[in-house]
């Protein structure tokens, strides 16, 4: 426990040392990208349910917190936990069709996909998402607003919603709730047979994961005061939320973090080393996901273990 | 404890189960037997609640289960296992059986610490840190029985435990069964292998063609002319008789 603690602690002490407004904006969207991967975790790494379009969840909570605030005045603090709430109702709508109809694997996946792809399409057409224009947050900075005139301000909200999503995830390792999605991701007529209410289980799984997802877009929203529904129902956040943690380590604690850091980093580099060449940042996204799935199937977060175990068969008098 | 009474069940064009009636006296291992395809996992699979039957009505405990889900009936301590272990295969041994323990456990914590005890139960005291899913054949078996056993069911059902065991796992496990049995869990057992019929049910039916054709105690049930020409076809039994006269 002291240890996570303390590594929290070093990571809200980084604006400190990082002076650089690039540094610090490198560090934001690392963590924003890894609040995105854990919500896609919590349901694809725990509960095997992989979606492809954890977009739906994102979106709806980055145009609840939108509408919110310029419609009705809302606080944005107030926005960023009602746009959790939205994107837990958004998981438990597509979850409660997907799952009360036995969808599973591909099937839920493309399922999910096509919840985005219609949320997308809504939200070009209907007026008070802005249509296709999108929704622009008119700019009053101050704390109470949720609008920092610095970046050490959203450093420190986006820092406080991941260590909340890794202690969620953290939650799951150890509870009965979790130890139930694990057993239905392993077999679900085993789960089934042992009592486990596999369906509900699932809903709780998709619930909590739109929430977090939902509290991503709302902070995004905030970051960038804009908003469209190329950004918030794009097929760009929903392989992100996946990528994150399949390069990682799907269905581990600190997976999410690692993934998110490993494609930030390629993501500059690739930028640095070709200006802005488009698209080219997901040609390495997809190469890097096939290193791994073939030589890493557990992702990054397993590399300890695996060197642990070849330098055991290399030692002498281990053999 | 359990009444099973006048289920049919017809998979399109296939009659699985035409009429099938049963009865599992509390505290008493009731075995069900029959060729392949006799309707035997379909008959468990229903009462289990996996699979819904067309008609027929099933009591537990002086209650109407018909209709209820899977895990509810679990809840109430009617629990399967299945006939091709089904594991988890990514977890351990003991995680393995604490999914089960926490039916009735308090918190994680004590689901894992009772899962050793349900191991020792079974003789899997060893491999609890095992992977489930490079278990052998053997251990897979004695696993679903563990996990079965941990969620602290009232009724057992098990579909063919003993298949795939060599005669010595055999009888460590009918032995096991039957401490189970003396712990005051009914069960209801659907076997092959002739040895764990005989030396464990107090009531055997014999299901075949989606009918019971046959009830009653062990011996006289496998002496029963209709049961043998079940198993062995049409005349055997006539055939059979009159060698014994022969000789």
């Amino acid at each position: 426990m002291a240890l996570p603690l303390l590594a929290l602690a070093a990571l809200a002490a980084l604006p400190l040392l990082l002076r650089s407004d690039f540094w610090l904006h490198f560090a934001i969207m690392t963590l924003y990208v890894a609040l995105l991967g854990q919500s896609w975790n919590l349901l694809g790494g725990y509960g095997g349910q992989r979606s492809f379009g954890h977009a739906a969840f994102f979106g709806t909570g980055a145009y609840a917190a939108a509408v919110l605030q310029l419609d009705l005045g809302v606080n944005p603090w107030a926005c960023l936990a009602l746009a959790g709430l939205a994107g837990a109702a958004a998981g438990a709508l597509v979850g409660a069709l997907s799952f009360r109809y036995g969808l599973r694997g591909s099937y839920f996946a493309l399922v999910t996909l096509a919840f985005a792809e219609v949320f997308r399409i809504l939200a070009d057409s209907v007026p008070f998402t802005g249509a296709g224009v999108g929704l622009q947050i008119p700019l009053r900075q101050s704390a109470a607003n949720f609008q920092f005139p610095d970046k050490a301000g959203f450093y420190a909200v986006i820092l406080a919603l991941t260590a909340l999503a890794t202690a969620l995830a953290w939650w799951v390792e150890h509870s009965r709730f979790g130890a139930a999605l694990v057993a239905l991701r392993e077999n679900e007529e085993a789960a089934r047979a042992l009592g486990i209410d596999v369906n509900r289980t699932k809903l709780r799984a998709i619930a909590l994961s739109g929430g977090l997802a939902g509290l991503a877009g709302s902070f995004y929203v905030q970051y960038y005061l804009y908003i469209d529904p190329r950004l918030a129902y794009g097929v760009e956040v929903s392989v992100a939320a996946l990528l994150v943690p399949l390069i990682g380590g799907a269905g581990t604690v600190f997976g999410p973090l690692v993934g998110a850091l490993v494609l930030r980093a390629l993501n500059e580099a690739s930028s640095r080393l070709t200006g802005d060449a488009p698209g080219l940042n997901l040609v390495l996204y997809g190469a890097l996901l096939i290193a791994i799935l073939a030589f890493l199937p557990d992702g990054l977060v397993s590399l300890g273990a695996r060197l642990r175990q070849a330098l055991r068969r290399r030692a002498p008098g281990h053999a | 404890m359990l009444e099973v009474a006048g289920i049919a069940k017809r998979f399109g064009g296939l009659a699985a189960l035409a009429d099938a009636s049963l009865t599992a006296r509390a505290g008493a291992i009731t075995a069900l037997i029959g060729p392949n395809g006799a309707g035997k996992s379909t008959l468990f699979a229903i009462i289990a609640g996996f699979i819904a039957p067309d008609r027929g009505s099933i009591r537990f405990a002086g209650r109407e289960i018909l209709g209820l889900p899977a895990h509810a009936l679990a809840r109430l301590g009617v629990v399967r296992t299945f006939q091709t272990a089904q594991p988890f295969a990514g977890l351990t041994v003991r995680e393995n059986i604490a999914i089960g323990c926490q039916l009735r456990a308090r918190s994680r914590a004590e689901a894992l610490r009772e899962a050793a005890g349900i191991a020792r139960q079974v003789g899997m005291a060893a491999l609890l840190d095992q992977q489930a899913g490079a278990l052998t054949i053997a251990a897979r078996k004695r696993l679903e029985l563990a996990r079965a056993l941990a969620t602290g069911p009232r009724l057992l059902l098990l579909d063919e435990v003993m298949a795939g065991l060599n005669p010595a796992e055999t009888a460590e496990l009918i032995a096991v069964i039957r401490a189970i049995r003396d712990g005051g869990v009914t069960l209801l057992l659907t076997e092959h292998v002739m040895q764990a019929v005989t030396g464990l049910a107090e009531q055997i039916y014999v299901l075949n063609g989606g009918r019971i054709i046959a009830a009653g105690a062990p011996a006289a049930v496998l002496a029963d002319a209709g049961v043998i020409e079940a198993y062995l076809g049409h005349g055997a039994a006539a055939r059979l008789s009159g060698r014994e006269t022969h000789a």
